[in-house]
């Protein structure tokens, strides 16, 4: 017997035990989060949008599928909604480039936005994208200032504005459509900095320790509740959305309206500065200097 | 994302005193180099430098004022990978002297005070967790509320994927910074530098009032890898380069090491308006450093840094008399 067949084989079924060790509620989510039957952007507007009327295009070359948007009516409050969509039988799923959009998709909804805040319309958004395409086009069209650009938009917005994650939450082109008032989040949903693929391929060298890099990467909605990067977790039926997309859709509406009638309380400026606000205190930093703690928290370990 | 490269000249033997280029391979004199600012003058390469050799070279000489140097890292999610995130930290504090990846102050560039803030490709690929996020907050905030331009010199891998969504969050936050200062009316100028991807071209560095690289920089959100991995497409020649971005209209110049500081210097003084030089004349660089110009601008900058760090013991945001009268 060949002593080094042994030790490959030994070998593999070691690291096939160290991936089935890691392999906890976190991959369970990802894969839910990922899910081809999970509800996506177009069936909440579905559910929860009266008289969706789509508006297509940047107004400066193309219409990107990748983000939709339009106006509608949410229980009775008329409203500007904006949403990665990713599609589910394969034809949708090339059709909208699986959520992944292009500069052109952000340039769309800064367009839209600036509808909204024209005609003083709240404005909601959907989050559902393994992230921004990468592509060479994309890329050279102005990928990067794209999503800034979103960002800095969302930040300026006088009207309140709701996120809601219902996805993939992948990355910068997620956040692009993420930088709002509040945050609510899916219970199966993720919002992560890179693709634990991505982020193993990096940190590991090997893109097969996916599941114990999602571990490290605390994606799931319990998680960066506790961090303080979401308001909401928006429950989901059991075994997730898809079981149940009615209920799902449900309950993400509750948790919309809860935020819209808080937010719409606040007169527009306190509302703006809040929001930039909330979005300063994310992070952990410790400062000697400084009277006051500088993190929300202080888990620290240094 | 994390790669960390060395810079050059801290890689090049000490023993032999000379410096290699990278892109031409000739051997320089190290001390010549220096004076060079590290720009090849064979090829004219412009080799990666640290964020305290940068300040040397842009700023006029003795005007910087270090602050918020005590921002201290923590580590949020107890990320481990191959090595725990601390552990990477203290190596990367070792290898390039510096806390963090970027350094932040107050200086004069060129005669005209500024709040001033350099990444350090050097620290764990220039990565933006949530101390670089915090320190480009102050610096926006300082420079909002004292009406100080805000110069930034960009370099980075991307997100410091060690801090997880926290560092994801830094782009929100960089940006919301932008906002800041669009409100205070302020000047913000970026340098992009080599190289400059991911999560900060595509937040704060992007979203300046004027945006300039150095010649050769890579720049680009995702990379020929991550693009060749998902879409298998050619890349074009010169992909993510600072002259294809000026080209494709990314950028608004892309300046030569040499020329910066007096570069800056224009931009600031023709952002800030009001009156200029007499008619045909182009006020040059000359008596930098000396003349009832240079020290005003010196004097306000460093008030500037005097009135943030009381104000960051006293917890006080109130402007204090002495920076109020200093000359703007």
């Amino acid at each position: 017997m060949h002593l080094s067949e042994e030790i490959e084989r030994v070998q593999t079924k070691l690291k096939t035990l160290r991936h089935e060790a890691h392999r906890h509620d976190t991959w369970v989510t990802v894969e839910i989060a990922r899910h081809k039957e999970r509800p996506r952007t177009r069936d909440y507007i579905a559910h929860l949008i009266d008289g969706f009327e789509e508006l297509k295009g940047d107004r400066l070359r193309a219409d990107d599928p990748a983000i939709v948007g339009g106006l509608g009516w949410f229980r009775g409050r008329a409203v500007l909604v904006v949403g990665h969509q990713k599609g589910r039988t394969l034809d949708e799923q090339t059709l909208h480039n699986f959520g992944m959009a292009r500069p052109e998709g952000y340039r769309k909804a800064q367009r839209l936005f600036a509808l909204a805040e024209r005609h003083r319309l709240p404005v909601l958004t959907f989050v559902d994208t393994p992230g921004a395409y990468p592509g060479v086009a994309a890329e050279e069209g102005g990928q990067a200032r794209a999503i800034a650009d979103t960002m800095l938009r969302m930040a300026r917005l006088s009207v309140p504005v709701v996120a809601t994650i219902i996805g993939e939450g992948g990355s910068g082109g997620a956040l692009a459509l993420a930088v709002a008032d509040r945050v609510l989040m899916q219970e199966n949903a993720t919002y992560s900095v890179i693709s634990p693929e991505g982020c193993a391929a990096i940190l590991w060298r090997d893109a097969d320790y996916a599941a114990q890099a999602a571990e490290s990467l605390r994606p799931t909605a319990s998680q960066l509740y506790d961090l303080g990067v979401i308001e909401t977790v928006v429950r989901e039926p059991r075994g997730g959305a898809q079981k149940d997309p009615e209920a799902a859709a449900e309950a993400v509406g509750a948790a919309i309206t809860d935020a819209l009638d808080e937010l719409q309380q606040l007169d527009p400026e306190v509302r703006r500065r809040q929001r930039r606000e909330r979005f300063r205190r994310l992070g952990a930093w410790a400062d000697p200097e400084e009277g006051l703690p500088g993190a929300p928290f202080s888990p620290s370990r240094m | 994302m994390n790669v960390t490269v060395e810079i050059e000249h801290r890689a090049t033997d000490p023993q032999r005193h000379d410096w290699v280029c990278r892109s031409c391979h000739t051997h320089s004199d190290l001390a010549a180099m220096r004076e060079l600012l590290y720009v090849c003058p064979q090829c004219g390469y412009h080799a990666r430098i640290g964020a305290r050799e940068r300040i040397r070279q842009l700023t006029d000489p003795g005007s910087f004022t270090e602050l918020w140097s005590g921002v201290k890292t923590l580590d949020p999610l107890g990320f481990v990978d191959l090595q725990t995130y601390p552990e990477r930290v203290l190596e990367a504090q070792g290898k390039t002297g510096l806390a963090e990846a970027i350094v932040t102050g107050t200086a004069t560039i060129a005669d005209t005070a500024c709040v001033l803030a350099v990444m350090d490709f050097g620290f764990m690929g220039g990565s933006m967790g949530s101390v670089v996020g915090e320190k480009l907050w102050r610096s926006a905030e300082l420079a909002a509320g004292e009406h100080l331009p805000l110069v930034a010199v960009c370099s980075s891998g991307g997100a410091r994927m060690q801090e997880g969504i926290l560092s994801l969050m830094q782009m929100a936050k960089t940006s919301c910074a932008v906002d800041l200062i669009t409100d205070a009316g302020v000047q913000f100028i970026a340098l992009l530098v080599d190289p400059c991807t991911g999560g900060v071209v595509a937040s704060f560095a992007t979203l300046a009032d004027i945006c300039i690289a150095e010649p050769g920089a890579q720049l680009y959100f995702s990379g020929p890898r991550v693009i060749q991995q998902t879409t298998r497409e050619a890349l074009p020649a010169g992909f993510g380069s600072a002259e294809r971005n000026l080209e494709l209209g990314h950028l608004d110049a892309v300046v030569p090491r040499a020329d910066l500081r007096d570069k800056l210097g224009a931009y600031l003084r023709l952002l800030k308006g009001g009156e200029g030089p007499e008619r045909g004349e182009t006020r040059g660089p000359a008596g930098r450093g000396t003349g009832r110009l240079a020290e005003a601008a010196l004097d306000r900058a460093q008030a500037v840094a005097a009135y943030a760090r009381r104000a960051l013991v006293r917890g006080d945001r109130e402007s204090p008399d002495e920076a109020q009268d200093a000359p703007a």
